[in-house]
């Protein structure tokens, strides 16, 4: 089962977090129920650690790592793959095969180049949503769904054109700006014949 | 109210924040407007709202507040709302917020939808963080879509099966009707996800596991076609038709063989044709092809595939990338058990992979090789052994020295070989061994009679080079202490004798107790052997002094071993030679078996001997144990120097190595009537768990009639939730205590 995917930048900023299982660090672990602010602070910390760990790797390395202590423990590996700015890691326990792994991150990174055109850390950084969704077709509860790019890809397209004809999330300013194409406005009319005014204009000082 | 920012715009915004106060100081004011907006209940904009919140949540900013308006849209019309209503509910939710069983209506909705998509994302959310509850309720829907034709639902339906039965196990048997022909699918998304299901209900149940034993032949043909037709271009990655779908079959193929010979046998033709066809020159063929040997050796395959298996995880590890290397190692790990004389073949390779840069590669090659020392090869491997624990990473040094303390007590072919291994290990790794070593050590030593001479020699030596890793300071002050005479006469047989005189190993052994390198333990085990040189050596005067000076020491520990050998030298004097005398041969005990009341006596007890109560003096202050299920007590009685020697003090150490807190922890004591006893009060009631520390209570019995000491004790403390209690009787207190 994969319990966490975490993509993060060179410099440690998270770009995309998903946990599949709840990690409690055994300090953490409290008799009454964990509030939501930990849980945030629980997130932050094993980002920092696995970016700790996973960035003092040479690139000539082997793409697994033992998992950190507030990552479970000896049954959890990371298995990572570094792609120019981007880390992206798989938290996986020991029913997963790791070459298999490694296999599946290509996969989803050729399919995140498919959906976004040649896809770099800005389409991350502002369609996070969009990832999620498209991670959401490749893996489901911590197992792998799908594997075949094109399929991902159809699915993914259907379901954000059924999101645009709805008006997708900034749906409300196209909404107002369609309703105003629609209004039946009456005629106004060009040619207003004032007529000859007489228009005294006082003279104004320089000033 | 002006309408809220687009989630571009606030993402483009927090990228110009240059600190990270500034930062926090968008997301709260930005927090602030989405709470106000989420007051007005505003149907419009929700979704673009909770879109920002969940971009905050990455960020690590609290987004709880966000999590009743993902339930709202969830329940909205709109496809777009449900979307991101899903998404947040995912990611914000979890089954230890009530609010998530609200849910379950709308899920339930949701999976009815004439959409599939929409009916895809319920299933997805189901899949991904449905708690028991939720599970239970919807797993009839989960069922029928199980069933539909719709290849996208079906196989997200399988996968949500799949969470269904990790969290509520008893409703396997519902899904048993619906995999009936998930086999026949041609949709490869399908069949994967259905091997997933299968693969977990026969992990899950012996019973489904013989039930699903007949599907043996329909798989094995499924990875023929697999492998044997064309070029497929859909499933095609690097010229492999669907590895992902090789690799789970293969991984269902060995939970089915495993232990049972026909569908071994059904299987041996195709993994062997697996194992010679696949294509070695990408990642995806060798990911196959180490999925085929775990599977060889798992089933109950013939010789001929064993072989061949073994061969192939040989060729991986001579392999270029490191990443099949590794994989490679971990294989071996796993079949060295069973297949140990085919791995022996390979130890070479192994032992040059403890040279690798790579750390992950270190460690799994550490451990290989030693699960394969053995009693022929022990000495050139320790030589490679101690070469690495020379030369690696701090973090291995601990595991390495234990692995090689192991080793050396299993197979070390002479003692004196013995002792030079742990000799190495002492002074490249001295600091790095494990605390519990250095009584293992002592006693190493003290059975090791002939090499007594040379062991406090080489010892003595080490020590005039380096006194700042403690292990080695410890054991080579206890060594020098017992045997300090044989190091003054120089009778060492095994090498060239050093002339030392007495005066010299007391100038080593008084530096360690002022040097601001040793620790207080060390500077304990120095003074105890000063004193026992007291009589061994001549040069009574100048220990006398010593000893008294360290009578008004800080320490505390320190004082009261000076204090109680002043007193040797001043009323004792007559017991002194009785009390430092050599230590006896010490035998081996078990530690902490699940065994009833363990009445033990004091000196083979000196193993598990807390290491402030040094095995120092000739009797040690006795350890009565009482052990049961993993909870131990050890009791001490001390003579503290104590002005009514009718009072026998008696310390008592509770430790606890089971998984769970003892808590609410009592000890109570009775006497019989012409004793007298008095409890003071303990350092705390809790026992922590996994020996984290311990329960130091003091007893204090008075024994006008000195007769010999017999005390009832009676445990209560809460485990796991349940009360217990335990009662023993404690019998063989040694007589210093009470005479």
């Amino acid at each position: 089962m994969i319990k966490a995917i975490l993509i993060f930048n060179n410099h440690g900023k998270p770009r995309l977090i998903r946990f599949y299982q709840y990690f409690l660090n055994m300090q953490l672990q409290i008799k009454h129920l964990c509030t939501n602010k930990m849980a945030e602070d629980m997130q932050q910390q094993i980002i920092r650690e696995t970016f700790h760990l996973v960035s003092k790797r040479d690139d000539n390395v082997c793409n697994f790592l033992e998992g950190g202590s507030l990552i479970g423990g000896s049954d959890y590996k990371l298995i990572y793959r570094h792609y120019a700015t981007l880390y992206f890691v798989f938290c996986v326990d020991s029913s997963e095969s790791e070459l298999g792994i490694l296999d599946l991150i290509q996969v989803f990174v050729e399919t995140l180049d498919k959906c976004f055109e040649n896809v770099c850390e800005l389409d991350l950084i502002f369609h996070m949503d969009k990832v999620h969704y498209i991670l959401q077709e490749v893996v489901m509860g911590g197992m792998v769904l799908e594997t075949n790019m094109n399929e991902i890809v159809a699915q993914v397209e259907l379901q954000n054109r059924m999101e645009k004809s709805e008006g997708g999330l900034s749906g409300a300013p196209a909404r107002a700006v369609s309703a105003v194409k629609n209004m039946n406005l009456p005629e106004i009319p060009r040619n207003i014949n004032i007529g000859d005014i007489n228009i005294k204009v006082p003279s104004l000082s320089p000033f | 109210m002006p309408a809220p920012i687009r989630l571009r715009e606030l993402i483009r915004t927090i990228r110009t924040a240059r600190t990270q106060a500034e930062e926090r100081e968008m997301i709260q004011k930005e927090c602030a407007a989405i709470r106000s907006s989420f007051r007005e209940e505003d149907n419009t904009y929700r979704c673009r709202n909770v879109a920002k919140l969940l971009y905050m949540h990455m960020l690590g900013y609290p987004a709880h507040f966000g999590q009743l308006e993902c339930l709202k849209l969830i329940a909205s019309q709109k496809f777009t709302d449900k979307r991101i209503g899903y998404l947040g509910a995912m990611l914000l939710l979890d089954e230890r917020q009530d609010v998530h069983l609200l849910m379950t209506n709308c899920i339930k909705n949701d999976l009815n939808h004439s959409t599939q998509y929409v009916q895809g994302l319920a299933l997805c959310t189901l899949g991904c963080m449905g708690s028991s509850e939720m599970c239970r309720d919807l797993a009839g829907e989960v069922e029928k879509l199980l069933k539909t034709s719709n290849s996208y639902l079906r196989k997200k339906a399988a996968l949500c099966a799949v969470h269904v039965i990790r969290k509520v196990p008893e409703l396997m048997e519902m899904f048993l009707p619906a995999t009936k022909n998930l086999l026949s699918e041609k949709n490869h998304g399908v069949l994967h996800t259905s091997v997933v299901l299968l693969t977990e209900m026969c992990e899950r149940s012996p019973d489904m596991l013989s039930h699903f034993r007949k599907l043996v032949p329909q798989l094995v043909r499924i990875l023929k076609n697999l492998i044997m037709s064309g070029y497929s271009p859909e499933h095609d990655v690097s010229g492999i038709s669907d590895p992902f779908l090789q690799v789970r079959i293969l991984r269902l193929l060995r939970i089915l063989g495993k232990g049972d010979d026909d569908s071994s046998e059904a299987m041996n033709d195709i993994l062997a044709q697996v194992a010679t066809n696949t294509e070695t020159s990408k990642n995806v063929g060798n990911a196959i092809l180490y999925e085929t040997v775990l599977t060889i050796m798992d089933i109950k395959s013939e010789s001929g595939l064993r072989v061949l298996a073994i061969n192939i995880l040989g060729r991986f590890l001579l392999n270029n990338d490191k990443n099949i290397r590794y994989v490679a190692l971990t294989s071996l790990l796993k079949t060295v058990q069973t297949d140990h004389n085919a791995v022996q073949r390979h130890r070479s390779t192994i032992v040059d992979c403890l040279k690798d840069l790579d750390v992950s590669i270190k460690r799994r090659a550490m451990e290989l090789s030693f699960a394969l020392v053995n009693g022929n090869n022990i000495r050139g491997m320790m030589k490679e052994l101690l070469y690495f624990l020379d030369s690696c990473d701090p973090d291995f040094k601990a595991d390495c020295a234990s692995g090689i303390f192991l080793a050396a007590e299993k197979y070390a072919p002479s003692k004196r070989w013995h002792i030079d291994t742990i000799m190495r290990v002492l002074t490249t790794a001295g600091s790095y061994v494990r605390d519990d070593s250095v009584p293992n050590l002592i006693q190493l030593i003290t059975n090791s009679v002939e090499m007594h001479a040379y062991t406090v020699q080489r010892l003595y030596k080490a020590l005039l080079d380096d006194i700042s890793q403690q292990p080695l300071v410890q054991v080579a002050s206890w060594c020098i202490g017992e045997y300090g005479d044989l190091l003054v006469s120089g009778q060492c047989e095994e090498e060239e004798p050093i002339q030392v005189s007495e005066d010299e190993v007391l100038d080593v052994l008084e530096g360690l107790l002022v040097s601001n390198l040793s620790t207080p333990v060390t500077r304990g085990y120095s003074l105890t052997a000063i004193m026992k040189l007291s009589t061994r050596f001549s040069s009574l005067n100048r220990i006398k002094k010593v000893v008294s000076i360290y009578g008004s020491s800080i320490d505390v520990e320190l004082q009261q071993r000076a204090v109680e050998y002043n007193a040797l030298f001043k009323k004792y004097d007559h017991m002194r030679p009785a009390l430092l005398e050599r230590m006896p041969i010490m035998e081996k005990t078990a530690t902490n078996g699940p065994s009833e009341t363990v009445q033990t006596n004091g000196e083979t007890d000196s193993t598990i001997l807390d290491t402030k109560h040094l095995p120092s003096i000739s009797q040690p202050a006795s350890q009565v144990g009482f052990l049961k299920h993993g909870f131990s007590i050890q009791t001490c009685a001390h003579f503290r120097s104590n002005p009514n020697p009718n009072i026998a003090v008696i310390t008592i150490h509770a430790t606890n190595s089971t998984e769970a807190d003892m808590t609410e922890f009592v000890f109570q004591a009775a006497v019989p009537k012409t004793f007298q006893l008095q409890l003071l009060s303990p350092s705390s009631n809790v026992v922590p768990a996994f020996n984290q520390g311990s329960v130091t209570q003091v007893i204090r019995v008075l024994n006008p009639q000195k007769q010999q000491l017999r005390m009832r004790i009676k445990l209560t403390y809460t485990h796991k939730g349940s009360p217990v209690q335990d009662l023993a009787e404690v019998n063989n207190f040694p007589p210093q205590s009470w005479q």
